[in-house]
């Protein structure tokens, strides 16, 4: 986003390269959903070259099963040049299937690329982290363990042990590392070239179903007597009250998985609509792409800013909501009955 | 719309990536990171419980040290005190002795004196009877030369005498 701000020619040459092979006019859906979708290669820029443009990107492995072929694996790039086990670019340069079979596509896309490149960053740092505390037992802490500490007692403190109390050091270690891994990557999403990792409702998904596992695993009779059987509740409303129950074990995790998936693309939608503008608007006139740019970029700079802070909150908020979820499977003892 | 269509091998890789990250990070960062953040806490903790129990101490011991020197302050004045009523009582008791000593000193010169007085008394007597005697025994010796005399001489001490 930066290479936008500062150099929108060029940038306008990076992103829409596709829709102007196409029809020559800045497509600026297209643009934004190429950058907020996953990718079997990582883009960097692209640069004018004799009669079109040069992309310079990072080919990613792909690795796709299929029933007929069983596995292969190649570099992305030889797709550019023809079809390889069957497998050819489509008009959406997606990669499909020249005989309309069915296949798994199982490839190190860009965001699991940038999820294992966040997550070897989050293991060194901790890693050295965790250093200060045997090297230095029981001092004050130093440098980036002085940091980190800060960020993991705020997790213990703020979202984990209000809610678990006595079981916080059984669940904490899983709330750490969901805490880290979505902030990192919300922040790493936020990179000029980022991948929009927390963005994609996969990766959401997946640690919605995390937490709903655990949620499953720790539950006691208690939670499942509450929601099937709930106390004090007259046998009429218990008819409506019971299925919605029901539902809401699973509408808690999907709201999870929605909530960090629409909080984070929406983010990304809001600085590159904005940013688009400055295209649309400079094909109209270049004075009025210039006069718009302005007011886009202050604009998309305000957004950057509130969407750090977003990072931040939504990593929160997942993990919060996590151990409350959780809190409310485990609970033991029937206290709440006495107040019904 | 495309972006609301999980996609399995994102969700594989997800779980992947999630699973190691979890088992490596819980290994090697949270649980060192989380004991050494219990450990120092309950050092730390520890640590303001001794100051609150040394500070206790010292109040207790100040507490005990003031009433030591108190308890010494009060012992000196009762020394003092004793010393004082011991040295008012021997010059008392000096006095006393002194006086009775005096007394009886005084006594024994006055019965000293009467003994003297009485011995110089009796000597007065023995010396005037011895004197009694020569002068009777020179008497006595003159009369017997002549009898008229002497017995005239009688007379008169018989006189004499009944006179007294």
């Amino acid at each position: 986003m930066a290479h936008g701000e500062e150099e929108p020619n060029h940038s306008s040459s990076t992103q829409n390269h596709e829709p102007e092979k196409e029809d020559g006019k800045f497509n600026a859906k297209k643009v934004i959903l190429e950058h907020i979708s996953d990718s079997h290669e990582w883009h960097f820029f692209s640069y004018p070259s004799e009669g079109g443009y040069k992309d310079v990107a990072l080919p990613l492995p792909c690795i796709l099963y299929n029933d007929v072929n069983g596995f292969s694996f190649f570099l992305f790039n030889k797709l550019h040049h023809g079809s390889v086990d069957g497998y050819s670019l489509n008009a959406e340069h997606h990669i499909g299937r020249s005989d309309g079979e069915g296949f798994y596509d199982l490839s190190i896309t860009k965001n699991v690329l940038a999820m294992m490149i966040s997550s070897i960053l989050l293991i060194l740092l901790f890693r050295t982290a965790a250093k200060g505390y045997t090297a230095r037992p029981n001092q004050a802490p130093t440098g980036i363990q002085n940091l980190m500490e800060v960020l993991v007692s705020f997790v213990r403190d703020e979202a984990a042990k209000p809610f678990l109390g006595n079981k916080t050091d059984k669940y904490l270690p899983y709330l750490l590392t969901v805490f880290f891994f979505i902030w990192i990557n919300n922040m790493l999403g936020l990179l000029p070239g980022g991948a929009n990792v927390t963005g994609n409702i996969a990766v959401t998904t997946t640690l919605a179903i995390f937490t709903f596992i655990l949620i499953i695993t720790g539950s006691r009779k208690h939670y499942w007597m509450h929601i099937l059987n709930p106390p004090g509740i007259p046998f009429g409303v218990k008819i409506i009250l019971v299925p919605v129950e029901i539902l809401g074990i699973l509408t808690k995790p999907f709201a999870l998985l929605i909530r960090l998936f629409a909080n984070m693309t929406a983010g990304h939608l809001i600085v590159l609509s904005f940013l688009s503008m400055i295209f649309i608007f400079a094909q109209m006139s270049p004075i009025a792409g210039g006069g718009i740019s302005l007011f886009s970029v202050a604009f998309s700079t305000f957004i950057y800013l509130l969407e750090m802070l977003v990072c931040a909150l939504q990593a929160y908020i997942f993990t919060m909501l996590s151990s409350v979820f959780i809190s409310e499977a485990i609970v033991e003892h029937s206290h709440s009955e006495e107040h019904h | 719309m495309e972006l609301l269509k999980p996609e399995l091998g994102l969700i594989i890789w997800t779980t992947i990536i999630l699973l190691a990250l979890i088992f490596i990070l819980t290994k090697f960062a949270w649980k060192p990171i989380l004991k050494g953040l219990n450990d120092r806490e309950k050092t730390i903790a520890e640590a303001l419980n001794t100051a609150e129990k040394t500070k206790l101490e010292m109040a207790a011991m100040k507490s005990q040290h003031e009433a030591l020197l108190n308890e010494a302050r009060q012992e000196r004045s009762l020394i003092l005190k004793e010393a004082k009523d011991m040295k008012d009582a021997i010059i008392g008791e000096a006095r006393d002795k002194a006086k009775s000593e005096g007394a009886k000193m005084i006594e024994e010169a006055k019965r000293e004196i009467d003994n003297q007085k009485m011995a110089a008394i009796i000597e007065v007597k023995n010396a005037a009877g011895n004197l009694v005697l020569e002068v009777s025994e020179k008497i006595l010796r003159r009369e017997l030369n002549s009898k008229d005399e002497q017995v005239k001489y009688i007379n008169t001490l018989i006189e004499q005498s009944k006179l007294n």
